[in-house]
């Protein structure tokens, strides 16, 4: 089963995160800016003559398609390379994925989403290893 | 006849160029404060015053803001196409530099102060019908009033009012009138329900830069010679803005933090203040003359917005009120010891002035508001001052010009 999963995280926090991500073998991943707010709703800024409040604020959504077995290793990662203990550090969705295909080579399913040195890759050369 | 003095017609042609500048750099300090879908539109409301309101100077313009009086109200046509507009010096405006030097510096004037207006109404205004205001605007409010108080024989000039470099003719023109067509135009779309936040501010302090800079030839080139009342001026205009921009920067400290938008806006306020006094006064009067500036527009602005008004850019707050409070200031601070072909003020012993200055001041307001406020209303009955609704939500870029700024 393939899932995706979607993390919305603060500007700063990418650089760690997605360092945090190749450790453990998270090769490819897609980044777009998003604009939004949670239950905070927003802070104040400061204008030519007093304040004014905006709700929208700036942040990062990395997407992710991944093999289900992968999904909680990935999540403690991003979740710990994204804290800061602070209001709006952000939320992860994860959803199920019906199919994906690389266009180069018209690969589908799990084919699709191997790389070199990724996450899977990585386990089954160390349980070789192990056999070995 | 006087001879031309080379060092003075250098002066002033360099300050001519150094005004013209200010009109694009406005354009970026504006600019900067809208959404982007509205820049370019922005940009372009005081570009195409340096073409337009070039041509109107030409044809007619200058002929009825300095030709020769009639009854002390308007110029006459005599200077129509700038005939007899040449390189002979024009004796009693500025001896020593040909008559189309002082022309054109005039004319730098003549192209901003509408420019300075656009700040009302950004967002949402119709080209066409803004162009038609622009143009009746320039006959009708500038080239009177600055025939009332720099034209020889104007009624105002008559009773020795002071305006070095145009607080009256400029800011406080601009200002009033700039809050006459915001009561017309009515709000944009959202305001009040939503913040709207500036695009792009460093493009506002990239402005604010460039007519800090421009300034020194706006109110320095203003002596019409190299001499050292223009140093003078540059001096007093340096200081206004650099005690504004400190004040402006603690006020808004005091309320949150110290907004960059805030300190240029202060800058600018202390720039406009100094503007009718700067050939009259010292340096530390007009230290004075810009951190009180400061304070007035920051609150001026404040005003504005509890009373939910959307004179969008606050030209009124900054230069109405500026210039209201510079102009009155020439009446308290002005100095002989500085410029023996000024006055005295009151904190020279001489109260008088001061009333003159006020007596100016409110004349100027009324009739550039009065004014405005009909052509306003006469505009949007014949032609419509808005775009509509959907084309203000596409934003003006697009609705208007059919361009996009960023893409």
């Amino acid at each position: 089963m393939t899932k995706k999963i979607e993390a919305i995280i603060r500007e700063e926090s990418l650089e760690d995160v997605k360092t945090a991500l190749k450790e453990i073998g998270i090769v490819g991943m897609n980044v777009s800016e998003v604009r939004g707010h949670g239950r905070q709703g927003g802070i104040s800024l400061a204008g030519r003559s007093g304040t004014y409040q905006i709700d929208l604020l700036p942040r990062l959504q990395i997407n992710i398609i991944l093999s289900d077995h992968n999904v909680e290793k990935t999540i403690e990662t991003i979740c710990k390379a994204a804290s800061t203990g602070n209001i709006g550090d952000g939320l992860i969705f994860v959803y199920p994925v019906e199919e994906v295909i690389r266009i180069r080579t018209g690969e589908r399913g799990r084919q699709a989403l191997s790389y070199p040195d990724d996450i899977d890759v990585r386990q089954e050369s160390l349980v070789g290893n192990e056999i070995g | 006849m006087q001879t031309i003095d080379a060092g003075d017609t250098a002066w002033v042609l360099i300050s001519a160029t150094l005004v013209l500048m200010m009109t694009p750099a406005l354009a970026f300090f504006y600019g900067g404060m809208v959404r982007k879908k509205n820049i370019l539109n922005t940009l372009n409301l005081s570009f195409i015053m340096m073409a337009l309101l070039s041509v109107q100077w030409v044809l007619f313009g200058y002929s009825l803001a300095f030709g020769v009086d009639v009854k002390g109200l308007i110029g006459g046509l005599n200077y129509a196409g700038l005939t007899g507009v040449g390189q002979i010096p024009n004796e009693t405006y500025a001896p020593t530099i040909p008559h189309l030097a002082f022309a054109s510096f005039q004319m730098m004037f003549a192209i901003i102060t509408p420019a300075l207006i656009t700040g009302a109404f950004v967002e949402r205004v119709r080209f066409k019908t803004f162009l038609i205001f622009s143009l009746l605007w320039a006959t009708f409010v500038y080239d009177p009033v600055a025939h009332w108080v720099w034209g020889d024989g104007g009624i105002l000039r008559r009773t020795g009012a002071l305006d070095f470099a145009g607080g009256a003719v400029v800011h406080i023109t601009a200002g009033f009138s700039a809050l006459a067509f915001a009561l017309v135009i009515g709000s944009r779309k959202g305001f009040g329900k939503r913040p709207f936040e500036p695009h792009n501010i460093p493009y506002s302090v990239l402005g604010a830069g460039l007519l800090w800079m421009g300034w020194f030839g706006f109110n320095g080139g203003s002596s019409l010679a190299a001499n050292g009342i223009a140093v003078n001026a540059l001096v007093t205009t340096n200081s206004a803005a650099a005690a504004a921009g400190v004040v402006w920067m603690l006020l808004s400290w005091r309320d949150n933090k110290p907004s960059v938008l805030g300190i240029v806006t202060g800058a600018v306020v202390g720039l406009v203040a100094v503007t009718p006094a700067a050939g009259f006064v010292t340096p530390l009067s007009a230290i004075v003359i810009g951190g009180i500036a400061a304070v007035i527009s920051y609150y001026a602005i404040r005003l504005r917005q509890r009373l939910n008004l959307d004179e969008s850019l606050d030209v009124w707050g900054c230069h109405g009120m500026g210039g209201l409070w510079g102009s009155l200031a020439t009446g308290l601070f002005a100095s002989l010891a500085v410029n023996d072909a000024g006055a005295n003020g009151l904190f020279y012993g001489n109260p008088s002035q001061f009333l003159i200055q006020l007596l100016t001041s409110v004349v100027v307001a009324g009739f550039a508001f009065g004014v405005t406020y009909i052509l306003a209303r006469v505009l949007d009955k014949l032609f419509g001052l808005r775009v509509s609704a959907n084309e203000e939500e596409v934003g003006l870029d697009l609705s208007e010009h059919g361009e996009r700024a960023y893409t």
